[in-house]
């Protein structure tokens, strides 16, 4: 514990790392289910609990959780400290997604880690990565309507992020279309064409229900975070923008 | 004072008095009043309800909560049966004298018959209350699925009952007749769905008849099923929803329209006779009154529903993401009303086998009265003193349309990150199959290749356009639409050198607005009559990327432009023809330009931004255009109406029209000269490459 508070949380997070492939090691030959008991008793006994119990505060998944991402964020970087883009790119799952890079880009966008910062980075590591996770965790049951709304703000904060490439605050009709585009991107040539008209319908709705009438020489910037708010009421972001995030560890199963 | 009544009296209700009355009236006259036969109602009251129900489902919804409702469905439904018939059977025991021979199978078919939340009922009363979807969607999605567990008990009981004793491998054998009887049920509805889209396919020349494929290939899964002795009713709503997606997109909309009206005529018509029909058997039937066989029935449905409900929640709410308050539970507790098909079930009963049918008769029609008058009435003012969420009345934009379908593929994506195959996954893969299989053999043309939000921004725009027209030109506006915001205001501005295009003066414009809306409430009335075999055609359906079609529309507008000899030429015919097929092309004025993919017909788009469409037209030469394909001209012509050339305004123009002047001035001579029919073919020519 001592050393633990001394060291900077990177160095911590390897030491857990270092224990965590020793257990695998052994465990190796014990076979799945084994797997998992091992590894449930083990990281109780780790001295580097602590990183974790910091984690689950700051993020709100559970010790349980945040095993499993860990082991899953280790599976995806090949073991090492940091995610780059090109470990998540090797995923096949992703490749038949049409927004996939606009995915990838959010993992590594520092406006979506919580710590005030801009612009994107090469690399992430663990926190981050959790940290990105966290946006689609489910609303805990029992919350005030004031949380719900914070929340629900944090969400579409980050889907905002999303569509704004260039920091500037504003969904502009460029990034507008863009977004569109990239959605249709599978359907070709046809969906490039009606991909314009569609992101400038929705612009123009948009512009209408948060300005209401507008003068033929006014212009309208880009979706601002507030009109963005306003145009998604319908759709309960805090209730839809989830995933199940697993109790026991499946990632075996699957790539 | 009328509609006071109607908004606390549940329809349902005043039906049954109506009933009531009638067969009252028939009593007093001596004549015989008819009852709600059994075979009538299944045959042919039933099936439109259901099929009503199934088509319109909204299957997002429904697959969201699935295991909810099954959970509902199922467990729900025996707990009721077995509690229900098993006390009532207690009950009969211990009061003995008139009840000692109701022996344990009578009560338990009785229980399992009465424990059926009815989808008839519950359709009636909640459509009124306008309740939130996922509430909607739990206790009608029971109320259907739970017609196998019916089914199933009732036969099962049934049978138990002539042959005397039942062994464990009888109970096994019944669990496992109800998962074949509900799976072959949804099977059957399956496969005569995928064939009636895969007929709806070949029916582009023949569109009068297309809603009867979809009528009868439903009925006949129906029958089949039932023939079976498998779910009818699971076969009819898997035969709905399976068709629905593919006989939308390859039906005319007119032929959807028809297909709506009827389904909601011939289930507004069932509906209506149904409940009538219970009032005048209630008149009519032979009752046995027993005090304490009723009131037993009565509370023990009500404490059973109740105990289900609560302890199922308890249970299910362990596996939801969105838990089910106790304001919810209530709801769902309070919404199980019991209806005719329980009443159509003991009809059918055997007087042989079931000596004590008459005294069933009466509690049944006792609990189902006390369910839709006493429930059916409270329960409005219960859902607005608990603020119940109700239902969102907004129509569904087209942002949230696009965030929708960016939410799934996102949180698709976050699950393959993740490395688990949760339900988006899975929701994913079976859309992706759907659409490199299904689609292609199921839909015709080019709508097989069509993505959803495209497939969901032209029902919109096409929606609008004819909201437009038949708004008469533009003097009231459509809710949908975005009132005075048009593209130049969303538009980076160009620095003016950059516009290729001249704008005309303000004075011109108001000229041709004026000329154009009065033209366009002329056109209205000036449209053909036709008999069947000749109805136009809709362009929406028939691929708007096919010459022939175009060309056809062509002719027609230069044959109806020929009769208009000194108004402006523009194309603003019938409210489905060439308006939506160039509604549909017009995204892009690049889209018809110099590439062999399209051809150069001048094009009117929709201005979804402004409600005076015909008045804020962009004057602009389109076919000017096509030499200066600069950013401005692309962006600019966005969504705004255009007039393909005019004579007047040509005048006026200095635009670049160096390559297209011969081509642009035949198409002002085929539009403007009323020429000869003769002379048309060839000049077909500039339109197509």
């Amino acid at each position: 514990m001592q050393f633990a508070c001394a060291c900077s949380a990177r160095q911590m997070l390897y030491e857990c790392n270092r224990n965590h492939r020793k257990i695998e090691q052994q465990t190796r030959r014990l076979g799945y289910w084994w797997r998992i008991t091992v590894v449930m008793g083990s990281f109780q006994s780790l001295p580097d609990d602590h990183q974790y119990q910091t984690l689950s505060k700051n993020t709100g998944f559970s010790l349980e959780q945040i095993a499993i991402l860990h082991n899953r964020f280790k599976q995806l970087s090949q073991n090492e400290e940091t995610l780059r883009r090109d470990d998540l790119k090797t995923i096949q799952d992703l490749e038949s997604n049409p927004i996939r890079s606009q995915i990838i880009e959010a993992f590594f966008d520092s406006r979506n880690f919580q710590n005030d910062g801009v612009g994107s980075v090469e690399e992430i590591g663990f926190e981050e990565f959790l940290t990105v996770m966290s946006y689609f965790r489910a609303p805990p049951q029992h919350i005030t309507e004031e949380q719900r709304e914070k929340i629900r703000r944090s969400k579409l904060r980050f889907l905002f992020n999303m569509h704004d490439t260039d920091n500037d605050g504003t969904i502009t009709l460029e990034e507008y279309r863009h977004v569109v585009e990239e959605l249709l991107s599978r359907s070709g040539a046809l969906g490039r064409e009606t991909a314009k008209g569609i992101a400038d319908a929705a612009m123009l709705e948009v512009a209408s229900i948060s300005v209401g009438p507008m003068a033929p020489d006014d212009f309208y910037e880009g979706i601002t975070f507030e009109h963005f708010l306003k145009i998604l009421n319908g759709v309960e972001i805090e209730t839809n923008m989830h995933i199940r995030f697993l109790n026991m560890d499946a990632t075996v199963l699957c790539k | 004072m009328m509609p006071r009544l109607s908004s606390i009296v549940p329809e349902s209700c005043l039906l049954i008095v109506v009933g009531l009355l009638v067969g009252g009236l028939m009593k007093l006259v001596a004549e015989v009043p008819p009852v709600l036969e059994s075979k009538i109602f299944f045959l042919y009251l039933l099936p439109p309800i259901i099929l009503d129900a199934g088509y319109f489902m909204p299957i997002r919804q429904f697959t969201e909560n699935l295991g909810t409702i099954l959970m509902f469905a199922v467990v729900g439904t025996l707990w009721n049966a077995f509690f229900v018939g098993g006390l009532l059977y207690g009950v009969c025991q211990f009061e003995g004298h008139r009840l000692v021979n109701v022996d344990l199978l009578s009560c338990l078919l009785f229980g399992s018959i009465i424990s059926a939340v009815d989808p008839v009922a519950v359709l009636a009363v909640f459509e009124e209350i306008h309740i939130n979807e996922l509430l909607h969607i739990l206790v009608f999605g029971e109320s259907l699925l739970n017609d196998a567990v019916t089914v199933v008990l009732y036969h099962l009981f049934e049978e138990f009952s002539s042959v005397g004793t039942i062994t464990v491998m009888d109970v096994f054998l019944g669990v496992v007749c109800f998962l074949v009887v509900s799976l072959g049920g949804i099977v059957v509805g399956a496969i005569y769905g995928l064939l009636a889209a895969f007929t709806s396919r070949f029916t582009s020349h023949t569109r009068v008849i297309e809603p009867l494929f979809v009528f009868v290939y439903s009925y006949m899964a129906y029958l089949s099923a039932e023939v079976f002795h498998l779910s009818g009713i699971m076969a009819l709503i898997a035969c709905g929803a399976v068709t629905r997606p593919y006989v939308e997109a390859n039906i005319s909309h007119k032929s959807h329209t028809t297909i709506k009206y009827f389904l909601k005529m011939w289930s507004s018509v069932s509906d209506t006779l149904i409940f009538i029909f219970l009032g005048v058997s209630t008149v009519a039937g032979p009752h046995e009154w027993n005090w304490i066989f009723v009131v037993a029935t009565l509370i023990l449905c009500l404490v059973a529903r109740v105990l289900g409900v609560v302890g199922l929640t308890f249970v299910i709410n362990k596996f939801r993401i969105v838990k089910l308050t106790s304001k919810d539970q209530f709801i769902i507790a309070y919404g199980g009303l019991r209806g005719a098909i329980a009443f159509s079930l003991v009809y059918l009963l055997n007087t042989d086998h079931f000596p004590k049918r008459n005294m069933f008769l009466t509690a049944i029609i006792t609990v189902i009265f006390f369910t839709v008058f006493v429930q059916g009435m409270t329960i409005r003012p219960l859902v607005d003193l608990l603020a119940v969420k109700k239902k969102q009345e907004t129509k569904r934009s087209i942002n949230e349309e696009i965030h929708t379908q960016f939410l799934d593929h996102l949180l698709t994506g976050i699950e393959g990150i993740c490395g688990h195959y949760g339900h988006h996954h899975w929701k994913d893969k079976l859309n992706r199959f759907n659409k490199k299989y299904v689609k292609k053999c199921l839909i015709a043309g080019e709508r097989s290749k069509e993505p959803q939000l495209i497939a969901f921004y032209h029902k919109m725009e096409m929606k609008q356009a004819i909201e437009l027209v038949e708004s008469g030109g533009g003097s009231k506006l459509p809710s949908a639409v975005p009132s005075t915001v048009s593209m130049q205001n969303i538009q980076p501005k160009k620095s003016p050198q950059d516009r290729a295009l001249p704008q005309l003066s303000k004075a011109r414009e108001d000229e041709i607005r004026k000329i154009l809306r009065t033209n366009l409430q002329k056109t209205r009335q000036r449209l053909r009559s036709y008999n069947r075999h000749t109805l136009i055609a809709d362009p929406y359906e028939d691929g708007w990327n096919e010459i022939l079609i175009k060309r056809k529309r062509m002719m027609e507008l230069e044959k109806k432009i020929s009769q208009m000899n000194n108004y402006l030429t523009v194309p603003a015919p019938a409210p489905d023809s060439p308006t939506i097929a160039r509604a549909r092309l017009a995204s892009d004025p690049q889209a018809w330009g110099l590439k062999s993919l399209t051809e150069s017909i001048p094009t009117i788009k929709v201005d979804l931004a402004s409600p005076q469409s015909p008045e804020s037209f962009n004057m602009v030469d389109e076919i000017g255009k096509k030499g200066s394909q600069s950013k401005a001209s692309e962006e600019e012509d966005g969504l705004t109406m255009k007039v393909p050339s005019m004579t007047k305004p040509r005048k006026d123009k200095t635009a670049n029209e160096d390559d297209d002047k011969e081509p642009q001035q035949r198409l002002m001579r085929c539009l403007s000269d009323p020429g000869p029919a003769g002379e048309e073919d060839e000049e077909d020519e500039p339109f197509l490459h």
